[in-house]
């Protein structure tokens, strides 16, 4: 690969931003879709598979990138799986020792991190090409974002499906909990209505943004 | 262009039946059932329906103002969803709840899709499998029919506050006076203990179940003024119909003891309510007549099949919601020939 041109991005503030909003993994990118419906059924399961997917981007991203001159072409896709599994089974064991009963919760999708698009996506498309700083830095953001969508889908879903909030009771004993939320099916309502918020948003902003100018979209 | 003179293709004759039209007819159809069913569940059955009608007007109204594509409230179907949505649900359901069926029926099930003629599934049963998926106590909760006080009291778990748990109604019940009170609908009593409600009170209504699922013979009497009106495909309620008493038949003969009459299956439970007024729904339903028959007959046998094996006790709900999903599958295959068009596997040799 070394004999194309790489561009090489310099370190800056959009570096780790980009990955909140507008390069959102599930908000924008739809990627990582399995995690993000299975687990984001309580606040705290959200978290804690955002911290865990945060932690192996940063590692496995920051491992690649320091290697991408060593790597192969050829055999780059299982170089990246063996490097992402490594940090998948540190994560796997640290969990296992600092709580069972999240293990048990999140079950077999602590292993399944090795599979989500999302990293593998970042190491072909960012980290194999970038230095290792930059690459850091965007793997965090990237894995804030993907943190901060599962906070919202959890949230949403504990807070209907079970009338709590990491936990705490919100509604007292009386609280009729909408057991479909805590369902799979709550994951797909509960992301489906996120996105359309967020979609009417940023269109709202984009009519917003045009409508000062007064000159006609289709003209420019 | 010579005024008056229209050149156009085929079909020339048309009645003049818009979409307005028949819908309202529809709410006409509706009514006799909706009085039926606050004469027999009370006060409670009619605060329910004005919650749903409310509810599924409001939110239809809402969301066309979102789409800013003008209001789409005066064309009387969020009416109809509204109506529907309150037949179908228990008489003491919850008025949070039900407001929370109509939200989502027609947010979820026609609004998201492009309002009406986009919805791929009935909106009104899109809105109660919600509601059945998430608040699977309430809504088999059932009171008696005919309270002697249902036109003084609320049922207790009507006004129920929102997001709490409505409260049991069992002391209630026991307070009525009303006598051998098992807690179940005739459906529920011939699944679980095989005792078949005689024929003619499922058959006049005169039994507890959903609001307005009751009388069989009412929803004839209506469905059957509408069919003739030419505001549903007949096909569609009749297929549904035969469907289910057919494939209910052979069980029955084999053992009457243990599986219901096919006339019990066809009175009982909400069967005769959906055939006429959900499966028919015009959006969500195949448009050719051997499709329409198919489809029918899909959604009867399937009914009979949930309701005889499946966890359930009642089965047209998601035999309807499925029977939707296929029908555009449905169309495809039963498109009728064009004159004179030559069949492909021919037309290919």
């Amino acid at each position: 690969m070394a004999e194309l041109p790489k561009h090489q991005e310099d370190l800056s503030l959009d570096t780790f931003v980009r990955g909140l909003w507008k390069e959102n993994p599930v908000f924008v990118m739809l990627l990582g879709m399995c995690p993000t419906l299975a687990v984001s059924n309580s606040a705290i399961n959200a978290i804690s598979m955002g911290l865990a997917t945060t932690f192996v981007l940063a590692g496995s991203g920051a491992l690649i990138s320091g290697l991408r001159n060593w790597i192969p072409k050829q055999v780059r896709i299982a170089s990246y799986i063996v490097i992402i599994a490594t940090f998948v089974t540190i994560v796997d064991y640290a969990i296992q020792a600092i709580s069972l009963d999240l293990y048990a919760a999140l079950g077999a999708f602590i292993q399944l991190i090795v599979v989500n698009c999302i990293i593998l996506g970042r190491a072909e498309a960012y980290a194999s090409q970038q230095r290792l700083v930059p690459t850091l830095v965007n793997s965090l953001g990237i894995g804030a974002g993907f943190t901060i969508a599962l906070f919202a889908l959890g949230s949403v879903r504990e807070i209907l499906g079970s009338g709590t909030l990491f936990g705490l009771h919100l509604f007292g004993a009386g609280f009729q909990p909408w057991v479909v939320m805590v369902l799979p099916p709550g994951g797909f309502f509960v992301l489906g209505a996120w996105l359309l918020l967020f979609n009417w948003i940023k269109q709202r902003g984009e009519r917003r943004a045009d409508a000062p100018t007064g000159v006609p979209a289709n003209a420019r | 262009m010579v005024k008056g003179i229209e050149i156009r293709t085929s079909p020339h004759l048309k009645r003049a039946l818009n979409v307005q039209q028949i819908m309202r007819s529809v709410v006409y159809a509706m009514l006799p059932i909706c009085a039926f069913a606050i004469w027999q569940f009370g006060l409670s059955a009619a605060l329910l329906l004005a919650t749903t009608t409310g509810a599924a007007v409001a939110t239809e109204a809402w969301f066309s103002r979102l789409r800013g594509a003008g209001n789409t409230v005066a064309d009387w179907s969020a009416v109809i969803t509204g109506i529907l949505l309150g037949l179908t649900l228990p008489p003491g359901f919850p008025l949070w709840m039900a407001a929370v069926a109509a939200f989502v029926g027609i947010g979820l099930g026609k609004a998201l899709f492009g309002g009406l003629g986009y919805n791929v599934m009935n909106p009104a049963l899109i809105g109660r499998a919600f509601v059945q998926a998430a608040f699977p106590v309430a809504i088999t909760t059932w009171t008696p029919a005919f309270a002697p006080s249902r036109f003084v009291e609320l049922i207790p778990t009507t006004l129920t506050a929102p997001f709490m748990r409505p409260e049991s109604v069992t002391d209630w019940i026991a307070g009525l006076g009303v006598d051998s009170w098992t807690g179940a609908t005739p459906l529920a009593m011939q699944k679980f203990q095989h005792i078949e409600t005689p024929a003619w009170d499922t058959f006049a209504g005169l039994v507890s179940g959903s609001a307005g699922e009751t009388s069989a013979l009412l929803i004839l009497v209506c469905g059957l003024w509408l069919a003739w009106r030419g505001c549903l495909d007949w096909r569609i309620p009749a297929s549904v119909l035969a469907g289910a008493a057919l494939t209910a038949l052979p069980f029955w003969l084999v053992d009457p003891g243990l599986y219901p009459s096919p006339w019990f299956v066809l009175c009982s439970g909400g069967l005769m309510l959906a055939a006429w007024f959900m499966a028919s729904d015009m959006v969500a339903s195949p448009v050719t007549p051997w499709g329409a028959i198919i489809y029918g007959v899909f959604i009867g046998a399937l009914t009979v099949i949930i309701r005889l094996f499946g966890g359930l006790v009642e089965g047209v709900m998601y035999a309807i919601l499925l029977g939707n999903a296929a029908g555009p599958l449905i169309s495809a295959w039963t498109q009728p020939r064009v004159y004179g068009a030559v069949k492909k596997a021919r037309a290919k040799s």
